[in-house]
């Protein structure tokens, strides 16, 4: 019968397509990770860890990601809950608020880099005050503490806008009736937001939480324009492997221990933040 | 000529029974009300009528053509749906003009139609606005305009007024009945409301559990239920059922009457409700609960002992078993 | 106004600054002519605009054709994923079908992988197909990346469709493909347009699968990374600029539509 198949002929090209662009280099990139020249086996990833980088780039894209995500997070709750008390406005704050969003990693660096060269708008303004007399160059492989914070500020400025759009969206969904109620019954604003608020969220956090913390672990031309090859990370490894090195399998590699962090994330999220079905309204 | 007959129409979902061959005869130009509470399948029989809905077995004959396999378009009927569905981004006018603009229709049938439903609906102010700037009762006009401006052979409404509050849901009703008399088109009204089919409709059909219980006139349904089922859900406050052996004695709240005290039943009222028009006692006789409706009001205390009697004429005895009302003759003396 | 009230609103201000001055920093350095480069301490406020920078820097060999490419390959990820998006997504809102759920998975796992890695293998095979360092073998991975996306969000726009409109037209002699041109497009296409707008921005900014399968005919994104180490400031500012019009452009034209969609979509 037709009508019975119809769905299925609407989803096949969407099916089809993922499973060739999606499905397929997924099972090829693991592949190629565990082919070296004499057969399967770990080649590729005792060359990945024996490189000179790879200690600095496992070290640095969690400590990017560890403080960048949380970070994100608190933020925009803070600016989410903000919003709420946004009578006339409120459209006009909120679109500035998520213009960010619309930016890639590149550019948002490439805005830091602005701010943050030598001669840039933080070393002018630092020179206003009378703190600093001349340009300042913070960026360099001898201040790796400073390229990791200039780093986090980019992305923490780029990214927080998805994580305040996912959240409002989800606040949304919350009737106010129960902080109403609450209030009725005497609970101080903090204590609605820890017990009422924050809990009836939570399926929004974990969305939140799960495509940051993936996409935070894929981060890395932010990486390159602020940092150059100076702040080594996962991806931006597996990049200079890829286009400079010339060595696809090690690449790969790369890619699979990335792949394998993201999912692991993922679960840890599916599962810390889980809402029990019989809570569920 | 546009009866409609539906043939022994069955229809499951997976493992449960929605409609248990149901037959149904429409004459045309009637008006019809599918009576019953939510889930008995009336919607589901709409809807198989409309070709929305595929049918496990049976056929559906409009005018004696067999329709069953065709899709809804090609049925030559119209629809009042429960949400009104009256298409959001189209204004009034457009909206009207749908189902002609669909089947081709000249340009001067459009504007004559759309001009002459609009008039019946009083819509002429509003034709052209959109949707979203019409209140609830004229996008349900909107709806019904829509349905008659295609001159169907049939008509069918699902729950159209139920989406209305209370006082304007009067107002349309009363509007609907006019309207569809003048119309004179053959008519399917589905409802949960038993006071708007028997307001509306010239039969009525109960269906329970994807079953008819009982097709008959307003009055029929009213005053000779065929079962227990029927009973209970036409009427507010519904029927009083009290068990008597193997039978039950069904008797309307208003066909009781109080008598001198020593005769009839003995009966303690526990609430008392004056509701203007009639007043309504709640209480027991026999230890069972009885509701008693007298007309105009009355200053009854509860806790008040009374004496109670049914009008022998209006009593329905049923089978304790079945539930089903018993042949005139049988019944026994109360 | 009580001091509380304006001690909040001028909160809301800071952070509206937070977000703001950057992207106001990297449009004076960009615009802000030749004196500006070299300027030590940055003026905060340029003395004058002027394009010539801008101007320099697209007269660079392969800049402007980096841009047409990035455009190109980001138009034809926004016809793929519509096209493709669209039929699934309405598939998913108004059937019940074996699989729907499995087929609902699978677009939600590609979530937890990062599909821009995925482009590594992909490089031999496109080269044998002849679509590699071609704009239609970036677009196509890239709609791996936006399909997801697009098949999520108009699925729930359709949901949003009262169904009851589509049989109103049926019953009202409209075929189902009628049906579906003349009552539920007009109705979704707000929708439909911010889920194109956003295929192409996702398009438009991604960078590694872009870089990895390209090697002369790069989109402007990836044209800028592989240039950065050896082009002077100036240069990748504006380059930043030409990343960020588009982008800023296009949220504001879908910001109207994105709590739902993300409400919907990250549900």
């Amino acid at each position: 019968m037709r009508g019975r198949n119809l769905p299925y002929l609407l989803i096949a090209p969407a099916v089809i397509f993922l499973a060739v662009l999606f499905f397929i280099p997924l099972v090829q990139t693991i592949a190629l990770a565990f082919e070296t020249r004499s057969g399967p086996g770990l080649g590729n990833f005792v060359r990945m860890a024996d490189d000179l980088n790879f200690h600095d780039a496992v070290v640095n894209t969690f400590r990017f990601v560890g403080l960048a995500v949380p970070l994100q997070l608190a933020a925009a709750l803070g600016m989410a809950m903000m919003l709420r008390h946004l009578g006339k406005g409120r459209d006009l704050v909120l679109w500035i608020w998520t213009i960010p969003l619309g930016l890639s990693d590149l550019a948002a660096g490439l805005i830091w880099l602005a701010i943050l060269n030598d001669k840039g708008y933080l070393a002018s303004l630092l020179f206003h005050l009378g703190i600093v007399s001349e340009p300042q160059s913070w960026l360099t492989y001898e201040s790796p503490f400073a390229l990791f914070v200039a780093v986090v500020i980019a992305e923490f400025w780029r990214a927080t806008a998805i994580v305040i759009v996912i959240l409002v969206a989800g606040l949304q969904l919350v009737p106010k009736e129960y902080a109403e109620a609450a209030s009725v019954f005497g609970a101080s604003p903090w204590r609605i937001f820890t017990r009422i608020t924050l809990p009836l969220m939570k399926p929004s956090i974990q969305s939140a939480l799960i495509l940051r913390t993936v996409l935070a672990f894929e981060a890395f031309a932010v990486v390159i324009a602020i940092g150059g090859r100076n702040f080594p990370v996962l991806v931006s490894e597996a990049y200079n492997w890829q286009n400079f090195n010339q060595e696809p399998s090690v690449a790969a590699a790369y890619a699979v221990v990335v792949m394998g962090l993201s999912l692991a994330a993922t679960a840890l999220w599916l599962r810390l933040l889980r809402t029990p079905a019989e809570q569920r309204g | 000529m546009a009866g409609i007959t539906i043939d022994g129409i069955r229809k499951s979902f997976g493992n449960t029974t929605a409609l248990e061959a149901v037959d149904l005869e429409v004459a045309d130009h009637e008006f019809v009300a599918l009576l019953g509470p939510s889930g008995c399948g009336k919607t589901t029989l709409l809807r198989i009528i409309a070709g929305l809905e595929t049918q496990t077995a049976g056929r559906v004959l409009i005018g004696g053509r067999d329709i069953t396999g065709l899709p809804p378009r090609a049925r030559g009927l119209a629809m009042v749906f429960q949400n009104y569905a009256v298409f959001p981004h189209l204004r009034v006018r457009d909206n009207i003009a749908f189902g002609l603009k669909m089947t081709g229709a000249d340009t001067a049938r459009i504007e004559r139609q759309v001009k002459r439903t609009a008039g019946l609906l009083q819509l002429e102010k509003l034709l052209d606005r959109y949707p979203a700037q019409l209140s609830g009762g004229q996008r349900q006009r909107v709806a019904v305009a829509r349905a008659l401006a295609v001159e169907p052979a049939v008509l069918l409404m699902d729950e159209p007024l139920s989406n209305l509050d209370a006082l304007l849901r009067l107002d349309m009703r009363a509007e609907l009945k006019e309207v569809l008399r003048e119309a004179g088109t053959t008519t399917i009204y589905v409802t949960h409301d038993q006071t708007e089919a028997m307001a509306l409709a010239d039969r009525i059909a109960v269906l329970h559990s994807g079953r008819i219980e009982q097709i008959g006139t307003p009055s029929d349904i009213y005053h000779t239920p065929a079962t227990r089922f029927v009973g209970s859900f036409v009427g507010s406050p519904p029927m009083n059922f009290l068990a008597n052996g193997t039978r039950i004695l069904g008797i309307r709240p208003e066909d009781l009457d109080i008598v001198p005290n020593g005769d009839g039943m003995a009966f303690h009222v526990s609430v008392v409700e004056p509701l203007g028009a009639q007043t309504l006692l709640t209480g027991t006789a026999n230890n069972q609960m009885i509701r008693v409706a007298l007309a105009g009001e009355h200053h009854i205390p509860p806790g008040a002992d009374l004496h109670i009697r049914p009008r022998p004429d209006r009593i329905r005895w049923m089978d304790a078993a079945t539930g089903r009302a018993l042949p005139a003759g049988t019944e026994p003396t109360p | 106004m009580s001091g509380k009230r304006a001690l909040y609103l001028a909160g809301i201000a800071v952070v509206c600054a937070w977000v703001l001055v950057p992207l106001w920093f990297i449009a004076a350095n960009a615009l802000g002519g030749q004196a500006v480069i070299s300027a030590w301490p940055k003026p905060f406020i340029p003395d004058a605009f002027s394009l010539v920078t801008l101007g320099e820097f697209l007269a660079i060999e392969g800049v402007f054709r980096a841009m047409l490419i990035g455009i190109e390959v980001a138009v034809l990820c926004t016809i793929f994923s519509v096209l493709l998006g669209l039929p699934a997504g309405y598939a998913l809102a108004r059937y019940t079908f074996r699989g729907a759920n499995a087929f609902r998975l699978m677009v939600l796992l590609t979530r937890a992988f990062p599909v821009g890695i995925l482009a590594l293998p992909l490089t031999v095979g496109f080269i044998r197909l002849g679509l590699y360092d071609t704009p239609l073998g970036i677009a196509l991975m890239h709609t791996a990346l936006a399909l997801p996306f697009a098949v999520l969000v108009s699925a729930s726009l359709f949901q949003a469709i009262p169904r009851e409109l589509e049989e109103a037209a049926w019953v009202f002699g409209c075929s189902p493909f009628q049906a579906a041109i003349r009552v539920v497009m007009p109705l979704a296409l707000p929708g439909v347009s911010a889920v194109a707008i956003f295929a192409f921005v996702i398009s438009w900014n991604e960078v590694f699968a872009a870089s990895v399968l390209s090697a002369r005919n790069r989109t402007l994104t990836a044209y800028l990374l592989a240039m950065l180490s050896e082009s002077p400031l100036t240069y990748q500012f504006a380059g930043g600029l030409l990343l960020i019009v588009p982008s800023v452009l296009f949220i504001f034209l879908v910001r109207k539509h994105l709590f739902a969609m993300w409400g919907i979509a990250s549900r």
